[in-house]
């Protein structure tokens, strides 16, 4: 499909002889804002400016990238060429033809010691049309001065309101909720979507999540979570690990990361098919320099996420403000990683639509 | 009429009849406010009318089954999906071709989507089958390369499907296969193509013959490539292998004089067998073999659906007709009637809080009225998210108001009050939020009462209460339906506000239609939902006026 039009755009380029050939010189990325996209502007823009001249254009609409290149596909006229979402994303544009389906090993830088673009990413190749970026996890933060003298080690001690009493906040979704609540409620680590995957087994999640729901303040927005521990509003909440390391070494408030059964994620790259051949080919070329590994290890100097490449680990150094060895804050770090969980993106795009309709008639009750 | 057609017209100065000159005078002027309007009309229809009607129609339209499986819905209209029996072998192969076809435009994980709405599975259904259906092809070449190598060449198939100069070209074929790609590559084949499907050919394979021709016009039309140097698709050898074994076949062969006989006869004598279908989806993943699939393809392969309406007052669309939705996932109708009820609370908080404001508006001194209005505008200057989040600082329980009560001792520290995340959060908020909206409508109208009425009233006997309820206020009552009206309308279809104080319990269906329009991507449901939002709108407008009359609504 991507092919097709690239050769329809070609021919009605060369029919319109004489014109200028139009040399890109602006990219509009897409990404998430805040603290995330200064992190990309810094790692990456900056020195992509600086080698080839092109303009990098920042747009925040991450957030509701699915639905505009949807609606921007119909209209026949795709404004972005590059887009960060995450990987749940990623498959569902790559399912409805609105992404471009990369080769790594040709697309995408090697390794400095010639490993294949293919091998360094790994596992973390979910889609035909992803380009990976970092890896971060959604994990508890809690208040270290409201937990008394025995700080919650375990991600069950969530759904403990003897031990822990007080609000909590979760996300206002099933994924990773419904995970959780299995994983505490006795079902082993790797039968948890097995179990998910059938009527009693959703109900199971939902009985569990009942026990606290009273206790429950739901999110929508990643800063919601920091905000409502700053505010001492709760006790602990479930928020994307960069969030809370700003909350704690930047922001210096007297919370602490429970990264038990942190659940790993992927956020990166995608470009949106439609685009014209010139403006298809700036965008490879961007995504290519702002994926290599020196890349992805120079955005770890700006923010607590961890490069997807094996190979940028090592060159991961310190914060560029706070002056603090970043390695200890990623959830790759060791020390983070004993007791981690894998989010199976199949699953929940198989399940996504059914769990959300009971998750949601669950909430109204 | 008859009688005055009879008659002679009345002329005009000029001699033309008088009704045609005047019509023609009418006309102009007619022309000329039409020419007036015309700028906000076109913007309202391009801008508003065109969209708001191409995304409601979105809530009935189902095209994506039948146009990527034209073949095997046609074919599956036939089984009978209340019994027990899987759907038969031309099913499945109509199936394979299909899908086949679709995946190489990339096509097939759009309708897995489409199909996962009704049944969680169909996504990695669609999306697996997609990559594993060319192994079989790659299977079936082997074979027939094993019999006569030539079937091995592409220049093979081209010479044998091509019609050659004078030869019978099958228009037909070829233009349903270029409408049928039109619709799965987002583009008219366009380009000129070296291949034209021989009638003769098609006539004696015709499965083999319909999947050139599609890979044919995607190849040369599509991808302008020279079709006779490029490898067709896959599924081509597995039609091939279904045409040579279809009953009749050997005795057409021997009227057949065209291209590639001795081929096509080796082919017919080496005593193969049709390729099994079912068998090869069954292997791609058990689901293929599973009844309820095939049921769920059938139910929702309709150009037209209801199953979105349905969805949106929680039922579902089964095999058997309607169905009230599990226990468990109705949600939908209790939020409609959640937002009615809300909507309703918080534009009689509204008529309660702002009455008496727009009073005092309207019988302050002009200087002091100016004061209140800008007090009263104010907020209108401040962003929404500000405001709305301004409450959550005052609500939330370690927030202002939680602060001032346990400090004043009449709520315990450990018994805050919790008034955020829940109705009464959305409530306040959004009272706060659409106030002026009341009070401006109000405050225009009570200017207008004349208060000699009430000075008149009070002098005849009245006391200040049967004053004001049978003099003043059935004269403000314009000016309360009209910011009614506005109020009620505005929060009906209110999403921010509700998204950030309203929790669980305080969410209005608007934020489930923002959900399937950005998270979902379900637009069939979200413009069902929508549709019957507007509807309801209507029909209390409609019951408003008859009740109140629209004439009795005043913005002053």
């Amino acid at each position: 499909m991507k092919l097709t039009k690239t050769l329809m755009a070609t021919t009605a380029l060369t029919a319109m002889a004489g014109m200028a050939s139009a040399e890109v010189k602006e990219l509009t990325v897409v990404s998430w804002g805040g603290a995330y996209t200064a992190s990309q502007q810094n790692a990456y823009h900056l020195p992509y400016t600086e080698k080839t001249g092109v303009t990098i254009i920042n747009d925040d609409s991450s957030a509701e990238a699915v639905a505009k290149l949807r609606a921007m596909n119909e209209a026949g006229n795709v404004t972005w060429d590059v887009v960060d979402v995450v990987a749940a994303d990623a498959i569902r544009l790559c399912d409805e033809g609105l992404a471009l389906e990369i080769d790594p090993d040709t697309m995408l830088a090697d390794a400095p010691d010639g490993t294949k673009a293919s091998e360094d990413f790994g596992d973390l190749l979910v889609s035909e049309c992803y380009i990976p970026q970092i890896v971060y996890s959604t994990t508890f933060g809690y208040r270290t001065d409201m937990v008394g003298d025995t700080p919650p080690s375990n991600v069950c001690d969530v759904f403990d309101l003897e031990a822990y009493p007080g609000k909590r906040s979760l996300e206002k979704r099933p994924i990773n909720n419904m995970e959780w609540a299995l994983l505490c409620d006795g079902v082993a680590k790797d039968e948890v979507y097995d179990v998910l995957a059938t009527p009693e087994g959703q109900d199971q999640a939902l009985a569990k999540l009942d026990t606290i729901k009273d206790q429950v303040i739901w999110w929508s927005a990643g800063a919601d979570t920091p905000q409502l521990l700053a505010d001492g509003e709760i006790v602990m909440g479930s928020t994307y690990n960069g969030r809370l390391f700003s909350v704690i070494e930047e922001q210096k408030q007297p919370v602490a990361m429970l990264w038990d059964a942190q659940v790993f994620d992927i956020d990166g790259w995608i470009i949106p098919t439609g685009l014209s051949p010139e403006r298809q080919q700036a965008a490879l070329d961007y995504i290519m320099f702002a994926t290599d590994t020196q890349r992805l290890a120079d955005q770890a100097a700006y923010i607590s996420y961890g490069p997807a490449r094996k190979s940028s680990a090592p060159l991961v150094g310190k914060h560029a403000e706070l002056g603090i060895e970043m390695a200890p804050h990623m959830p790759t770090d060791p020390e983070n990683a004993k007791n981690t969980f894998l989010y199976n993106y199949e699953f929940w795009a198989d399940y996504r639509d059914d769990i959300d309709a009971k998750f949601q008639a669950w909430l109204a009750k | 009429m008859t009688k005055t057609a009879t008659n002679e017209p009345v002329l005009a100065a000029d001699g033309t009849p008088l009704k045609r000159s005047l019509a023609r005078a009418l006309r102009v002027q007619k022309m000329r406010a039409l020419a007036l309007i015309a700028p906000l009309l076109i913007f309202v229809m391009i801008s508003f009318i065109i969209p708001i009607g191409d995304m409601l129609f979105r809530s009935v339209e189902n095209k994506i089954v039948e146009n990527t499986l034209p073949y095997t819905v046609d074919e599956l209209s036939r089984w009978d999906g209340t019994g027990t029996e899987l759907p038969p072998e031309p099913v499945y192969r109509d199936m394979y071709f299909d899908l086949f076809l679709a995946a190489e435009l990339k096509r097939h994980t759009r309708l897995g989507s489409r199909l996962n709405y009704e049944a969680s599975g169909m996504s990695s259904l669609f999306r697996q089958a997609g990559r594993k259906l060319d192994d079989p092809g790659k299977d079936a070449v082997k074979l027939l390369k094993s019999i006569d190598p030539v079937w091995g060449e592409r220049d093979t198939y081209y010479t044998l499907f091509n019609a050659a100069a004078g030869d019978a070209v099958n228009q037909d074929l070829l233009a349903a296969q270029q409408s049928r790609i039109r619709w799965l590559a987002d583009e008219t084949p366009t380009g000129e193509m070296a291949f034209a499907p021989s009638q003769n050919v098609s006539d004696l394979l015709p499965l083999a013959a319909r999947v050139y021709t599609s890979s044919a016009v995607i190849t040369g039309m599509i991808e302008n490539k020279d079709v006779a140097k490029s490898k067709p698709m896959e599924s081509l050898y597995l039609a091939l292998l279904q045409d040579v074994t279809r009953p009749g076949f050997q005795d057409d062969l021997a009227a057949y004089d065209g291209p590639q006989k001795d081929a096509l006869t080796a082919l017919a004598n080496a005593g193969l067998s049709a390729p099994n279908y079912s068998a090869i989806f069954a292997d791609i993943d058990e689901n293929w073999a599973d009844i309820e699939t095939w049921r769920v393809i059938q139910t929702h392969s309709g150009e037209f659906t209801n199953g979105y309406f349905l969805n949106a007052i929680d039922m579902q669309k089964t095999p058997d007709g309607p169905a009230v939705q599990p226990e468990n996932k109705r949600v939908l109708i209790q939020l409609f009637i959640r937002t009615l009820i809300m909507s309703l609370t918080i534009m009689g908080s509204c008529i309660l809080l702002g009455y008496p404001i727009a009073w005092i508006l309207s019988n302050v001194p002009t200087r002091q009225a100016n004061m209140l209005m800008i007090l009263v505008l104010l907020p209108f200057w401040t962003s929404l998210l500000v405001r709305t989040s301004a409450w959550k600082v005052m609500l939330q329980q370690q927030g202002v108001i939680n602060d001032v009560l346990v400090w004043v001792g009449l709520v315990a520290d450990d018994a805050r009050l919790v008034m955020i995340n829940n109705q009464f959060g959305t409530i306040v908020a959004m009272t706060h939020i659409l106030l002026p909206f009341m009070i401006l409508p109000m405050y225009s109208v009570m200017q207008t009462i004349n208060p000699s009425y009430l000075r008149a009233a009070k002098s005849l006997g009245a006391t200040n209460w049967t004053a004001f309820w049978r003099v003043y206020f059935p004269q403000s009552i314009p000016g309360i339906g009209a910011g009614s009206i506005l109020v009620f309308i505005l929060s009906i279809g209110y999403y921010i506000t509700p998204e950030i104080v309203g929790g669980t319990k305080g969410v209005f269906i608007s934020n489930r239609i923002a959900y399937h329009i950005s998270s979902s991507l379900n637009w069939g449901l979200a413009a069902a939902l929508g549709t019957i939002l507007l509807a309801v709108v209507l029909g209390l407008y409609w019951c408003y006026d008859k009740i109140v009359g629209i004439d009795n609504v005043k913005l002053g």
